[in-house]
């Protein structure tokens, strides 16, 4: 889940309005750019959205981290294309957002500046090849859980990017599983990495549903709105319902002493999370945050002399042509 | 038949070394330019920018691929594309120096890539020609892809030269710096002469005048001043004597393979 924790923002509109705007989300319409909407319906998807692009260009980091050492001339094609994959999702994204009235630029700053944030998952270190495993696996594995029902959200551009994004994903989730097959399959140290992989990436990616809310306010609001589609509970054990075999036929050890088939609720029971790192990595003390956004900050403004060359360039062509006509 | 369907290199044998060397060539320059194109990714100057240079990157790895796997089955040792590429140490490689040179700011990886997409496309072009159905396939296969390549490349140059003076001044410098290296594509030795003699390659000085063609109308518009030093001061790597950065980019690239001989992944 690549929004975590997003509140939803009040709206001062006419109540008349606010109850129309309601009654076409229950019918299921589809709430499109120009379209009146509420305040707080916008600044509220404009927050998710924002976010959830965010989480997929600071995502190409840790797995770019291993592009270079990918270890076969095979995986590291499908590693590149997944991570451009992952920058593609980030431009449909800002697209959508920029729908409903800001600049991709204003939603960098947002994040360079710490305004905006992006999911936790990517402050966490990839140390080994089979981390590349894991992340497709567990990470993309929890993205599909979330993005899936998001394709029937309500806002239009968010819909339609879903649904071009969950193609990927699935894809991207395949290429995990298979990293991981492979290296459960293989030499002693290469079975090592892949469970120490897991140990590592299983409640960060527990994290990524974000606690549970199911007295939340602003869940509520946001479900009401067909923002948020399941809570982040529901989705966390459909989650681990559907990982646990996964991880079973791959012979490792999910790290969790309490993990039980529950016949009564036909779902496994799971340890919950640390929730106390969970809101330290937030606050910008995971393993890796400076990092992450120390790169983007970097490349942004490396990138600014680049940007201006090229504005500088479209400004004269277009004097050009006026004074050519 | 070959073992995948296609039809066996036809050559003499005595041109089989000879060969073999001129193909790695080919495929090392596009698995080490490959390389340094992808470490970009996350990293571009905008996000657009971003997902060109991976798509870039992707192609020549792909391009290696199919030259590696070539140059495979050309030396009949029983070795594949992943080996040459993933277990030779850099007196092995055959790329030319210009493209492992660190990537340095965005607007010297550009003017890099522009340099070489305008020799590549030249070379392909002869080659999707050449009686060596074999050869052929591949550079036909790879043409489109740097056709479209050379076609950024150089719409990159032109405007960030003709862009802002600091722009200007980036890419000036970019091609200074990149400059006594390009003359390394158009150096024939015994290799290139042997591959020329058999038909199958083109002759590298009929090349080096269209891409100097090719490179003083790109310049021109992009309002950058061609270096009057010698294109040609640092060769070598065609042979396998390279810059000092090649071995660390190896020791990165073949890092896995190395501390794990064998394992499968």
């Amino acid at each position: 889940m690549y929004a975590q924790m997003i509140k939803s923002e009040s709206s001062n509109d006419d109540p008349q309005a606010l109850a129309e705007f309601q009654a076409r989300i229950d019918r299921g319409e589809r709430i499109e750019p120009k379209e009146w909407m509420p305040e707080g319906y916008r600044k509220t998807l404009i927050r998710q959205i924002g976010q959830h692009a965010h989480s997929e260009i600071v995502g190409q980091l840790p797995e770019g981290n291993w592009i270079t050492r990918a270890p076969t001339l095979e995986r590291k094609q499908i590693l590149l294309a997944k991570v451009q994959d992952e920058a593609g999702h980030g431009l449909y994204l800002y697209s959508a957002c920029e729908t409903l009235g800001v600049t991709r630029d204003e939603l960098f700053e947002k994040l360079h500046s710490g305004a905006m944030k992006y999911s936790s998952i990517f402050n966490y270190p990839t140390l080994t090849w089979a981390d590349m495993g894991a992340i497709g696996w567990l990470v993309d594995g929890a993205a599909i859980m979330n993005q899936v029902p998001l394709q029937r959200t309500s806002y239009g551009p968010y819909a339609r990017a879903m649904v071009r994004i969950c193609k990927e994903e699935s894809f991207h989730q395949r290429q995990g599983y298979s990293i991981m097959m492979k290296m459960a399959q293989g030499t002693p140290a290469q079975k090592e990495m892949a469970q120490d992989a897991l140990n590592r990436f299983w409640y960060p990616s527990l994290m990524m549903f974000g606690p549970s809310d199911a007295e939340s306010v602003h869940s509520t609001q946001n479900m009401a709105w067909k923002i948020k589609i399941n809570t982040n509970d529901e989705l966390r054990q459909r989650f681990v319902n559907e990982t646990v075999p996964q991880a079973e036929y791959l012979g490792l050890t999910v790290p969790d002493e309490h993990l039980r088939w529950n016949d009564d609720k036909q779902g496994y029971d799971f340890s919950e999370p640390d929730w106390d790192e969970f809101f330290e990595v937030l606050k910008g003390n995971g393993p890796c945050n400076e990092e992450r956004l120390g790169a983007r900050r970097k490349a942004w403004d490396d990138g600014q002399w680049f940007r201006e060359g090229l504005s500088a360039y479209a400004d004269k062509q277009a004097t050009r042509r006026t004074a050519a006509e | 038949m070959a073992l995948d369907g296609r039809d066996p290199v036809k050559i003499d044998d005595a041109l089989r070394p000879a060969m073999f060397d001129w193909l790695c060539r080919l495929g090392d320059n596009a698995l080490i330019l490959g390389h340094r194109t992808s470490e970009w990714c996350g990293h571009g100057p905008a996000l657009e920018e971003d997902i060109a240079l991976a798509n870039t990157a992707l192609d020549l790895i792909g391009h290696c691929q199919m030259w590696l796997g070539l140059a495979a089955e050309v030396e009949g040792q029983g070795r594949t594309a992943d080996q040459l590429a993933y277990l030779r140490d850099a007196m092995a490689f055959r790329n030319v120096k210009l493209v492992e040179l660190p990537n340095g700011d965005i607007g010297q990886t550009i003017m890099r890539e522009f340099l070489f997409d305008a020799f590549h496309f030249e070379l392909l072009t002869e080659l999707s020609t050449s009686p060596n159905t074999r050869v052929a396939e591949i550079a036909a296969k790879a043409l489109k892809e740097v056709a479209y390549q050379l076609d950024r490349a150089s719409d990159l140059v032109v405007r960030l030269g003709d862009g802002t003076e600091e722009s200007h001044a980036r890419m000036q410098a970019a091609l200074d710096h990149l400059w006594p290296y390009t003359g390394e594509m158009f150096t024939a030795d015994a290799v290139d002469t042997a591959m020329t003699e058999a038909g199958i390659a083109p002759d590298l000085s009929d090349l080096q005048t269209r891409w100097t063609a090719t490179v003083k109308d790109i310049l021109d518009e992009a309002t950058l001043t061609l270096p009057e030093r010698r294109f040609d001061v640092h060769t070598g790597g065609k042979q396998g004597r390279h810059t000092e950065h090649l071995g660390y980019l190896l020791a990165e690239m073949q890092f896995l393979q190395r501390a794990y001989p064998g394992a499968e992944w």
